[in-house]
């Protein structure tokens, strides 16, 4: 059956993401995932915390971490998630253009986290031999850090699985709750890297 | 019914409709049916168990084979049998209960079935393919689990994580097509106690499964990937397992009892023919329960070393659950005080589970309490509790929920007279089998141990427990029995063969795919004995006859699970053979590319037209 659920000003809802029923549904049910996700993340951190001492002779995180590199990676973080806030700003003024460039703008920010987050992880396992398998707190490390650049990876496709579909044929109520769960999502993600950025790298360094 | 729907259907089109359905009835109906194939598995391994036990350093199996089992059927029964069952009573009765067409996310519905389903089917493949089933024990501890040879351990690991996503999918679907879905009038606290503990449970696996999740990637990781997180060597720390299962674990053990106690919670009203007796204090009891369950997974670790202080906080944490579990108790009694009571089938497990559970919570208690755990952890008194909770409460759920819903769920209704031979044998069988392992526990008969010496004092009560166990064995029996002569040969029944109170009687046996032709206007708690006792006796609509959207079936969720499970495969196998690393790739393409695929394609579902709904009418 075809529907027509393309806007137009006339037709146009106060907010396009919420005003199906499928739409509410997706914005709910993303939350309780969220829910879920929040004690994943937990358990992730709890262990990491648990861990953070047993080196195991290998490298400790005093000797690792350089804030410089992670103070760069939360900055395009951050950014990515204020404008992927531009980007449903947009798509409430029904703006299609311009939140696809939010979004692509968004989608870049993040592939440049990704791209630090990569260059870490190489320089670790290169320079100091720290690895997932060298020491209980290496194992915990790259886990919970790692989990969360899945997250980010699994993110970047979903959005750039989006922009690219619906490039041609604009907002319509069918997409736009996809993106408005994909934005909230990403907003998580970088929730996530705060704790991730005081947890690991700020008490890492410190203590 | 409609005139599409009664047409005789080929094999190849009932299985692939079975594959590609969407509809809650029928997932719930499989999860089921699944639910009771792995039940009957767990259920002779249990057998097997208590054979090996008859009699004093017996050797019917062998020290390893027996470790098997005793894992196999603690994993399989808490995880694929009564987990999935419930829920698909869940998915067969609480969208009728609230007055909904459908659940939230039909799409994530049947892919969540998958889920379980496969992980089952994984983990029993681990017989055949494992070089043995897992067999640290359904805990799985760390280091025994790390230690243990061959793959069994990796198909548990792979199995569970399998079958959790699944659970956590259907989880977070019943929360949102409970907030969002109930019919006009139909208010949070005008809700069937059934639905609250739908929810509630829901709540409970959405917070407690990714716990299992992490714990389990862990496990993973250590036996495949060679991390360090248990490995004492590199630094790891084996009691993080311990932490992270329990959790999980003791929230789970809610997930399997809160939904028994709504079906409890429905059948007593029903054949009292009184209004459940303080309502909301049961809904408060429920909220209670959910709650303090995640405060208190450390009473399963008390003789781990923790400390006083740990064990103190925790130990008083156990015993205040027995405070809302008692406010039910006591309203299920005086719902019945007074009351017209009817004892058929279905009330007689509901009455035979107030006293066998009331016994499950009072050793419950026993053991919270600290320093007197000392004494049963890991005795047979600890098997005897959580038997009598799981089997006393769970399982005469499910025993009773059988009897209420099916026929609901199938428009015959199971035959009494079998029902009741069903129920004394096992209700018998049951008493007989864990009664006496209390005593064997307090006399010191450690659990998990292959043999026993003789002239212990353990010898009798050993025997009268296999004994026991057959019964049990026997009274399953007679249900298959019943349900297959049911199927066949039962009494067909009208919606409402029960005179009952709540909104799923109020349609249909079987009902149709749209569940309800206008959904109903909800005027108070016990809707439909509302509109009985005010002289209607049916419900009024809230909406006038209008087009129903319906979901697509669909095959994407079948196909994405068998990319998982062969990436599952691969990932147990790499550790022998990199080749293997190709069907993780295989396998996690199909699966990641069907949800590409199915998120790029547009799905608008259909519409059943208002004319072809008038007609079903007549």
């Amino acid at each position: 059956m075809s529907q027509d659920h393309s806007l137009n000003p006339e037709t146009m809802p106060h907010d396009p993401s919420k005003a199906t029923t499928e739409g509410k549904h997706k914005f709910l049910g993303l939350w309780f995932f969220l829910g879920g996700e929040t004690v994943l993340f937990a358990c992730f951190f709890g262990t990491f915390i648990a861990l953070r001492n047993s080196t195991a002779g290998g490298p400790t995180s005093q000797e690792l971490f350089g804030l410089e590199l992670v103070f760069l990676m939360t900055v395009l973080l951050l950014t990515s998630s204020l404008t992927s806030v531009y980007a449903i700003y947009h798509m409430k003024n029904n703006d299609f253009k311009k939140m696809q460039l939010w979004f692509g703008i968004t989608a870049l920010l993040g592939i440049g986290f990704l791209a630090c987050e990569l260059y870490e992880f190489a320089h670790y396992i290169t320079e100091y031999g720290f690895t997932f398998r060298s020491s209980a707190f290496g194992s915990a490390f790259y886990t919970l850090v790692g989990f969360h650049g899945g997250h980010v990876i699994f993110g970047l496709s979903w959005l750039i699985a989006l922009m690219v579909r619906n490039a041609k044929r604009g907002l319509n109520l069918y997409n736009a709750p996809k993106y408005n769960t994909f934005s909230l999502y990403w907003h998580f993600i970088d929730v996530v890297w705060v704790f991730i950025f005081t947890v690991v790298y700020l008490m890492g360094a410190v203590s | 019914m409609s005139i599409a729907t009664t047409q005789k259907k080929g094999f190849g089109a009932v299985l692939w409709d079975y594959l590609t359905t969407v509809d809650h009835k029928k997932i719930g109906n499989m999860y089921i049916a699944a639910g009771a194939f792995f039940f009957l598995i767990g259920g002779l391994e249990a057998l097997i168990i208590r054979i090996q036990l008859i009699k004093p350093e017996n050797d019917f199996i062998s020290a390893g084979l027996y470790n098997e089992m005793i894992t196999m059927h603690g994993t399989t029964m808490i995880f694929f049998a009564a987990t999935p069952i419930l829920i698909g009573f869940m998915n067969a009765i609480m969208p009728l209960q609230i007055g909904a067409r459908d659940v939230a996310f039909p799409f994530l519905n049947s892919l969540g079935f998958w889920l379980f389903f496969f992980g089952g089917v994984l983990l029993n493949l681990s017989w055949i393919f494992g070089g043995g089933a897992p067999d640290a024990g359904w805990t799985s501890y760390a280091p025994l689990s790390l230690q243990s040879p061959g793959h069994g351990v990796d198909f548990y690991v792979m199995g569970l994580q399998l079958s959790g996503a699944g659970t956590l999918m259907g989880g977070i679907n019943f929360i949102v097509t409970i907030v969002t879905m109930r019919a006009p009038g139909m208010t949070y606290m005008r809700m069937p106690l059934f639905t609250w503990t739908t929810f509630v449970t829901s709540i409970l696996i959405l917070f407690a499964f990714p716990a299992l999740t992490v714990g389990l990637f862990l496990l993973m990781f250590d036996r495949m990937f060679g991390s360090a997180f248990f490995d004492v060597a590199l630094g790891g720390n084996a009691i993080i397992w311990q932490h992270l299962f329990w959790i999980f674990g003791h929230p789970e053990v809610y997930i399997l009892i809160l939904p028994a106690f709504g079906i409890f919670s429905e059948i007593i009203p029903a054949f009292s023919k009184k209004r459940l007796f303080g309502y909301t204090s049961m809904v408060f009891a429920t909220f209670l329960i959910a709650f303090l369950g995640f405060m208190v997974w450390a009473h399963h670790m008390f003789t781990v070393g923790l400390g006083p202080v740990a064990n103190a906080i925790f130990a008083v944490a156990t015993m205040a659950i027995a405070v809302p579990t008692g406010i039910k108790i006591f309203n299920w009694l005086a719902t019945m005080w007074g009351g017209s009571i009817t004892i058929n089938s279905a009330m007689l497990w509901a009455l035979a589970f107030i006293p066998s559970f009331t016994i499950g919570g009072m050793t419950g208690v026993m053991l919270g309490a600290a320093s007197a755990d000392y004494q049963y952890h890991d005795t047979y008194f600890v098997v005897a509790h959580f038997h009598y909770v799981i089997v006393g409460g769970v399982v005469f759920g499910i025993f009773a929920a059988t009897h209420y819903w099916y026929p609901k769920m199938f428009g015959r209704i199971l035959h009494e007279g079998l029902g009741k031979l069903s129920f004394w044998l096992f209700f018998i069988g049951f008493h007989l089998t864990f009664f006496i392992q209390h005593f064997l526990g307090l006399m010191g008969m450690p659990r998990r141990y292959w043999v026993f010496l003789e002239n212990q004092g353990l010898d009798t009560g050993n025997l009268i427990s296999t004994i026991g166990a057959f019964l049990m064995g026997l009274g399953t029996i007679v249900v298959l029995i019943n349900v297959v002569y049911t199927a066949v040969k039962g009494k067909k029944v009208s919606g409402d063969p029960w005179d009952a109170r709540t909104l799923e009687w109020a349609i249909p046996s079987p009902p149709p795919e749209y569940n309800f032709k206008q959904l109903p206007l909800v005027r108070g708690l016990d809707p439909l004995w509302i509109e009985k006792t005010e002289g209607k006796g049916k419900m009024t609509p809230a909406e006038p006859v209008v087009d129903i959207h319906m979901p697509n079936g669909s095959i994407y969720p079948f196909i994405m699970t068998i990319g998982f499970f062969i990436a599952s495969i691969g990932f147990i196998f790499q550790v022998d053979n990199n080749v293997w690393l190709l069907a993780v790739y295989f396998g996690m393409a199909l699966a990641l590319g069907t949800m590409v695929v199915r998120s790029l394609k547009d799905d608008h579902g259909y519409h059943i037209h208002k004319e072809d709904l008038e007609r079903e009418a007549d």
